[in-house]
């Protein structure tokens, strides 16, 4: 065979790329370098990490597998990918779990020296898989990733273990190179995280450098990948996760309303990073409080509120459910409250590590009583930042609790956001009551908005609590027609929010011959699939559900104008089922439970399918 | 906060209490602790009405809360401490007492009350133990004695009971104190020292639920009995009872015994000093569970006063410390505090 020397210069318009390996390989770590890297390129990106709920499952094993998935572009890109093109995968298991998701002939980069016999039994392969013809099709690159660390790391004074660890640098070095990323950004971040361990930072330094050496040098790879910046808007941008978008959001809320932060809250898989983040934040005054369990976490919450903050209380799935009797306290005591609610792959403890959408119900309906909240939901990574201001815009606006929907796949998901300027989020008008004249503790205003007295004002001194209220005296009440009227006034209090929030927005074609409608964590991949079937031709449109209780004032409207609507949900028709019953309208529904992302492709066969069309 | 002033002229009961008609049955136990909090809460020093709160869950005595002319939230069963351990650390400016029963707060709230201890949150936690569920109509409570006939344990409760005292002192309590509500002075004195106290202050009143309950406290309560059946504990006094004070509590060894001063075998020096400042818990286990033996008085007065910071204070000051290390918060350096990368127009 003739030198290949010569490398080539490819451009390309996006990849998706997968690192998968044992819990332990740092494969997390890698993926957050790589996007953090790519980000500051100026890609498009989204990510979609997935991690087993076992910590350290042992190595090699199929469960404790680990991935992370990337997808980049120089256009605009709305999901982590359907099915990547390359995988890194650091040991037999990984490969063996991810190859069923990889594309034909996708490239395949592994690290050989852990295809060793006792490796090759926990993943369970009869036969080495690099040896026996089966991945044929794939373009593989097998390549002694342990050994050539080792290499690098001869003079290091590390144990053996510790040099192992260094592993997954080379093969982050290896990406770096193939796709003409800069090692920078990843040195700075050792070098601060590692502070005080010179050795370590040496080492993972040498790791690195020597992956990205490997790829310039070794004959084998031919052909190097560019990806130009995408066109995104001019502005300054950050790659930014749900969770940290939530987090950000809520002290963004607290000052636009001159309020102080109170977090009530018990952690929980993939709710905790809010509670994290917020406890990071002192010196903005936010006060977090891990709770001895969910209910103190938001009866901490209601306390906290009475007595004048901005009051928030964050969980996940089986948490909400903890929750539910003093969430109904708070719709009693009409107090500004927003709980967030993680959503995970249910019922009970359910898939911890998974997404899903399967709480809207619980959310909408699961207290005791007629016992209405506000619920909104987050579309995308940085929207979480949009809606937890939003969700406290309502809650302070209307005393009342809100329910912020976000889900495990938005949560730990990142992608760049355009940073905006503080100046350009609206403040959040709010007075606490002092007038002592006027003072009812529940008379209302034209919003049916009671006024907001709190402890350690003079001459206001009353008492609240989950007792039926006596319309404007607020007093302990058993009369059948106060009773009544006090549900009408409750429930009439949500729906005028229905007036301070945008329209439904069509995307698309406004005579399109069907309207895909979803909510939540689904928008992105919605967004691609109406996109491309309208590539194909077929007339499509996309509207967004951000607010599901009150529902923007023209919902009704927008799905009666068009012929057909498909509404893809992580869950068995939860949404639909609130739809149909409300308008009396045909849904198609399109529910696919996974624990995972909808794959773009499924729902635009789907669109392709209801539209008559065949399916290629 | 906006508070605008303090009230010079002093406050009398009435500004204690809302003018709502009280509507617990008639001779039940709660009117006293009602009437001692009103009488005593005037009395506190540097007290304004507009910065006390009465926290409560679910119960007859959690109605307590509507009765007091201050702030009041009536929450739900049980999670009374955790509402109030919210509302005392949005707003350490407050005094924020807690009113809950046994079932309340033993059963239901059990986990949110060994937490307020542990974390020493400056609350007022007081106890109405009737030692039976009143509101629900008379079911065994974690307090009952076993063997209990309650219309759920119709052939007796088979549960051993929950002793308050050496719970909270089990989950590091800083002010334990226990008094009856037929003791309106001793539960006044009670009142005002867990007023006084800096931190999560506990103090179990035993009271009388007449309809469900009659007679639970009698041997403590009937002038016939009360003198032989409680002992009163004051910090450096030798704990002393009996008619004539000639009975009092020996240590033999780890266990107590009630020796007679008049036997000629005995002196007062064989007597137990009460020392409530003792850090180390085990004279105080000791004396908590005098209540579990027949045979022995029942203690009341304050088990145990320790003084730490406690959990709202400390919270304050390490925003306090942050805030001197990093600065006010910035949100704009906050939103821009990772790596950033420009866009322009193309
Ligand atoms: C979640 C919930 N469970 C049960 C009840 C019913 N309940 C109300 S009060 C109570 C027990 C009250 O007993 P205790 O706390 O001793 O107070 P008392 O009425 O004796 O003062 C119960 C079981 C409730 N209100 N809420
Ligand atoms: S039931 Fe018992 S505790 Fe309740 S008000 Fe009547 S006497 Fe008091």
């Amino acid at each position: 065979m003739a030198d290949v020397k010569e490398k080539v210069e490819k451009h390309i318009d996006e990849v998706t790329v997968r690192f998968a390996g044992d819990s332990g390989d740092g494969m997390q770590l890698t993926g957050t370098q790589f996007s953090d890297t790519t980000a500051v390129l100026g890609n498009d990106l989204s990510t979609l990490p997935d991690y087993p709920a076992e910590i350290r499952a042992p190595a090699g094993t199929l469960y404790g597998v680990s991935g992370f998935q990337l997808h980049f572009s120089s256009e605009d890109i709305h999901t982590p990918g359907d099915v990547p093109d390359v995988l890194v995968a650091m040991n037999p298991a990984a490969l063996k779990k991810n190859l069923p998701e990889l594309r034909r002939n996708g490239l395949i980069i592994v690290n050989s020296d852990a295809f060793d016999k006792k490796n090759l039994k926990l993943a369970e392969y009869d036969s080495n898989p690099l040896e026996d013809g089966s991945l044929d099709g794939y373009e593989i690159m097998d390549i002694p990733i342990t050994s050539l660390t080792f290499s690098a790391l001869e003079d290091s004074p590390l144990s053996q273990k510790e040099k192992s660890r260094c592993k997954n640098f080379f093969a982050l070095g290896l990406m770096y190179w193939l796709y003409n990323r800069p090692i920078d950004q990843t040195v700075n971040w050792i070098e601060s995280k590692f502070k005080n361990k010179p050795d370590i930072i040496d080492a993972n330094e040498k790791a690195l450098k020597a992956g990205y050496n490997f790829g310039d040098i070794t004959e084998r790879f031919t052909t190097r990948y560019t990806i130009e910046p995408a066109k995104l808007k001019s502005g300054v941008y950050r790659n930014i996760s749900g969770n940290e978008a939530t987090a950000l959001g809520f002290v963004v809320a607290a000052e636009k309303a001159g309020l102080q932060l109170f977090l009530g809250s018990y952690p929980i898989t993939p709710a905790s990073d809010i509670l994290q983040y917020l406890s990071k934040y002192k010196e903005f005054g936010v006060k977090t409080f891990q709770a001895e369990d969910e209910i103190s976490g938001i009866a901490s919450a209601i306390g906290a509120a009475f007595g004048g903050s901005l009051a928030i209380t964050t969980t996940s799935g089986p948490g909400l459910a903890l929750k539910t009797e003093a969430t109904g306290l708070a719709v009693m005591t009409e107090l500004p409250l927003v709980i967030v609610n993680v959503q995970r792959g249910g019922p009970s403890t359910g898939l911890p590590t998974k997404t899903e959408q399967a709480d809207l119900l619980q959310a909408l309906y699961g207290r005791n009583g007629e016992a209405p909240v506000a619920v909104v939901a987050a579309a995308t990574p940085s929207d979480c930042f949009d809606m937890s201001i939003e969700a406290s815009r309502l809650a302070l606006t209307y005393m009342s609790p809100v329910i912020l929907l976000t889900d495990g796949y938005l949560a730990n998901g990142s992608e760049p956001w355009k940073i905006p300027s503080i100046d350009s989020i609206p403040e959040i008008p709010v007075k606490f009551h002092t007038d002592v004249d006027s003072y009812q503790p529940y008379s209302r205003d034209e919003n049916l908005v009671r006024p907001w007295a709190i402890p350690g004002t003079p001459g206001l001194e009353h008492r609240i609590g989950g007792l039926e209220k006596a319309n404007i005296t607020g007093n302990v009440s058993y009369d059948p027609d106060n009773h009544f009227e006090m549900i009408k006034v409750r429930e009439e209090k949500i729906k005028k929010m229905a007036n301070s929030i945008p329209d439904l927005e069509i995307e698309g074609d406004n005579d399109a011959d069907i309207l895909v409608i979803g909510w939540g964590g689904t928008y992105g991949a919605i967004k691609e699939a109406v996109m491309h079937s309208r590539k194909k031709g077929y007339k499509v449109a996309q509207a967004h559900f951000k607010y599901i209780n009150p529902m923007p004032k023209n919902t009704e409207e927008v799905l009666k104008s068009f012929k057909h609507i498909l509404l893809p949900e992580i869950n068995m028709g939860q949404l639909a089922k609130v739809l149909k019953s409300e308008f009396l309208i045909p849904i198609i529904q399109f529910n696919v439970v996974r624990g995972l992302p909808f794959r773009v492709g499924d729902i635009e066969a789907k669109i392709v399918e209801v539209l008559g069309g065949k399916n290629e | 906060m906006s508070s605008t002033e303090i009230k010079t002229e002093k406050y009398t009961s009435k500004d204690f209490s809302s003018g709502q008609d009280v509507r617990w049955c008639p001779g039940c136990g709660d009117y006293s602790i009602l009437a001692q909090v009103q009488r005593t809460l005037p009395n506190i020093e540097n007290i304004v009405k507009e910065k006390v709160v009465w926290v409560s869950g679910i119960g007859c005595s959690s109605r307590f809360p509507y009765y007091m002319g201050t702030y009041g939230f009536h929450g739900i069963h049980g999670r009374a401490p955790a509402i109030a351990t919210g509302l005392k650390i949005a707003r350490p400016d407050l005094t924020v007492w807690v009113a809950t029963g046994d079932g309340d707060l033993l059963s239901i709230g059990g986990n949110h009350f060994i937490h307020a201890c542990r974390k020493n949150i400056d609350l007022k936690i007081i106890l109405f133990n009737n030692r039976i569920y009143g509101l629900t109509k008379g079911q065994y409570s974690p307090t009952s004695e076993k063997g209990k006939v309650t219309k759920t344990s119709p052939y007796g409760s088979v549960d051993y009971p929950f002793n308050a005292i050496s719970l909270a002192l089990g989950s590091n309590a800083t002010f334990v104190a226990r008094s009856l509500d037929r003791e309106p002075k001793h539960l006044a004195e009670m009142i005002d020292r867990a007023a006084a106290h800096k931190g999560l202050a506990f103090v179990e009143v035993y009271q009388n639920c007449n309809i469900f309950n009659d007679g639970a406290f009698e041997l403590l309560t009937e002038k016939e009995t009360k003198d032989d059946h409680v002992v009163i504990l004051e910090h450096g006094k030798p704990m002393l009872f009996g008619k004539n004070k000639d009975k009092g509590i020996k240590l033999d060894g780890f266990t107590p015994v009630v020796v007679d001063l008049n036997d000629g075998r005995h002196t007062i020096n064989d007597i137990i000093v009460h020392d409530e400042k003792d850090h180390g818990m085990v004279r105080a286990f000791i004396l908590s569970h005098l209540t579990d033996d027949p045979n022995l008085p029942t203690p009341i007065g304050v088990f145990r006063q320790v003084f730490k910071p406690t959990y709202d204070e400390a919270m304050v000051e390490q925003i306090e410390q942050v805030k001197k290390k990093k600065g006010k918060g910035d949100l704009e350096k906050l939103l821009f505090a990772t790596n950033t990368w420009e866009v322009s127009e193309n």
